[in-house]
């Protein structure tokens, strides 16, 4: 960026000083962060993956000893770690998917001109309760509802939807069904606020016009709306998915991964690795494969984002 | 297009059972929760359910209040999350600043890494963080949590304030380096001032992450006049008897800061974000 008055003043010391200043200050005004980035992100990410290729690290009595991929021919050939890695791809899609619909449906409510706009105010907080909750809350909440005696047994027995008391979260064949359905209870506020803003961004002329040429509302759903929300669409998705694959707490507070491992998420499958078994060089080559799968995601997520622009 | 008055009439019908439905999904856990914490432990599972029983009661609150442990969490989260938020506020306008009004070599190259530190899983950096931070000697200390939850919260924040900026005109910080002001006089003087609505978003949204945060929080603390809130509470259910009333009484209380801030700000909150990273 050189302005105009720059460029006419001589090239004199004092100039030279300014524009080599100018071109440090940026970097000056991002060192903190950088710096922060650098200790705290980088050389864990570095040494988690130097962790991955040795064995016997931290606590082991033998010298670490360098195995090469070995680890990770282990993990990925692991009955466990498959098991895992289908509970996190099923509870992440399935959450994802769900959030956009629900987050879609509530944000086209609210978004209706057939309402107040103190209605919409009411029903915006209400629909937006479950994001201040933090998992740890909402592990607390769903264990309350879904236990055997709990409300919500009783609601689906009164109304004949089961015939007996049901474990939701200790049963095996229903437990990783009722994490999914937490989560995408506890999720979708995200993506009802953002679309909410995007909805408000849609100019209406594009409506008006779409009505001239004789549009019912599905088409100018199908044809206005969901084009002009498709780059918000497509950042919150991935966005989610990623945050899904590394939920820890919710699943941690609510099964532990049990019953049988039918909840076990790669997140919790690598915390107990290293934390219950010691195997760090294990749960290192598990972390490093998270790792993997949620930047393959986060590069399409940075190719949909623009913030600099070109 | 404009249909007859019982088309319309037909319409909002249909609309309002739908929202009403709709707040039964998100509100209804809420409502049992918050009735729950007034019953005494004994009538928490009781056949048939009731949202309030002839046990209600404020002992549950009194109970926790009246504990000095259970105070310190709360001590504790306020503390780390305020600190938090100072230096994410700070440090996101620095950054933002620069992104947003200077050209430089790896502009493109930081932006993206800073993106991109989004998608890092926090599990993967728990295994060497532990001892990244024992050796740095914070290990079981405010700054330990501080400095960790600044990894999380400063790229969104960084995003959202960058975000914000490119949206203010140049000609404004511009007109004030004529003027001979420096570079931080323009930034702290003129863009800070009129860019509250931005900053009070970005510190909203990092107050809430820095609440809510479980996983490091639990790791890195030895001592309970360290933990947090949300660990307060895995530490009540971890106990052999379940004390329900109290852990959903603490987790009300623990809810209301977060509750209130989204209440004041929610405005800031919702603009903020569609300035911010979710802009296509």
């Amino acid at each position: 960026m050189v302005t105009s008055a720059q460029s006419q003043v001589a090239e004199t010391p004092n100039v030279r000083w300014e524009q080599r200043k100018r071109k440090l200050l940026p970097y000056g005004y991002l060192s903190p962060t950088l710096i922060l980035l650098a200790a705290l992100t980088i050389v864990p990410i570095v040494t988690v993956f130097l962790y991955s290729l040795v064995d016997n690290v931290i606590v082991n009595p033998n010298p670490p000893e360098f195995v090469g991929l070995d680890n990770y021919e282990e993990v990925l050939t692991h009955r466990k770690f498959r098991g895992a890695l289908s509970n996190t791809i099923y509870f992440s899609l399935v959450s994802v998917v769900a959030h956009f619909f629900i987050g879609l449906s509530f944000a086209l409510m609210l978004n209706s001109r057939l309402l107040g706009a103190n209605v919409k105010a009411v029903f915006r907080v209400i629909y937006i309760l479950p994001w201040v909750f933090t998992a740890s809350i909402i592990a607390i909440l769903w264990r309350l509802l879904l236990n055997p005696h709990g409300v919500v047994n009783f609601v689906l027995l009164e109304l004949g939807l089961v015939e007996e008391l049901q474990e939701f979260l200790s049963d095996r064949r229903l437990a990783l069904n009722a994490v999914t359905f937490i989560n995408i209870w506890s999720g979708y506020p995200f993506y009802l606020v953002s679309f909410l803003a995007g909805l408000q961004g849609i100019p209406d002329d594009l409506y008006e016009a779409g009505r001239v040429d004789g549009g019912n509302a599905w088409q100018l759903f199908l044809n206005i709306t969901l084009p002009q929300l498709k780059p918000i669409i497509i950042s919150l998705a991935l966005l989610d998915f990623i945050w899904t694959i590394h939920q820890f707490t919710l699943i941690w507070m609510t099964t532990g991964g049990g019953p049988m491992r039918s909840t076990e998420v790669l997140s919790t499958y690598t915390y107990k690795a290293a934390f219950s078994s010691h195997e760090y060089s294990i749960a290192s080559t598990i972390a490093m494969v998270i790792l993997g799968i949620c930047t393959f995601v986060a590069i399409f997520y940075v190719r949909s984002q623009r913030m600099v622009d070109e | 297009m404009i249909g007859s008055r019982r088309q319309i009439l037909a319409r909002k019908i249909l609309l309002w059972i739908a929202l009403i439905l709709g707040a039964c999904f998100a509100a209804l856990p809420v409502l049992w929760m918050v009735s729950s914490s007034f019953k005494s432990n004994l009538k928490i599972f009781a056949y048939p359910p009731a949202l309030i029983d002839e046990s209600f009661s404020f002992d549950a609150y009194l109970a926790v209040l009246g504990d000095p442990g259970q105070l310190r969490f709360f001590f504790n989260s306020y503390l780390v999350a305020i600190l938090v938020t100072i230096c994410t506020v700070v440090t996101s306008i620095m950054a933002g600043y620069a992104f947003s009004r200077y050209d430089f070599r790896f502009k493109k190259i930081l932006n993206l890494v800073i993106i991109g530190v989004q998608s890092v899983p926090p599990i993967t950096l728990m295994i060497p963080y532990f001892g990244l931070i024992v050796w740095l000697g914070i290990y079981n200390s405010y700054a330990a949590l501080v400095l960790t939850y600044m990894v999380f919260t400063l790229s969104y924040a960084i995003i959202m304030m960058t975000g914000y900026f490119n949206t203010l005109p140049r000609d404004l910080d511009e007109a004030v380096m004529i003027d001979g002001g420096g570079s931080f006089v323009t930034l702290w003087r003129i863009l800070v001032p009129i860019s509250l609505p931005g900053i009070v978003a970005v510190g909203v949204y990092t107050f809430m992450l820095a609440w809510n945060e479980f996983l490091f929080a639990l790791t890195l603390t030895r001592t309970n006049d360290m933990r947090t809130v949300p660990i307060g509470i895995h530490l009540l259910m971890g106990q052999h008897s379940f004390e329900w009333n109290q852990m959903l009484a603490l987790s009300v209380l623990g809810s209301l800061p977060v509750l209130i801030l989204f209440l004041l700000f929610q405005r800031y909150f919702i603009a903020g974000m569609s300035a911010g990273s979710i802009k296509g």
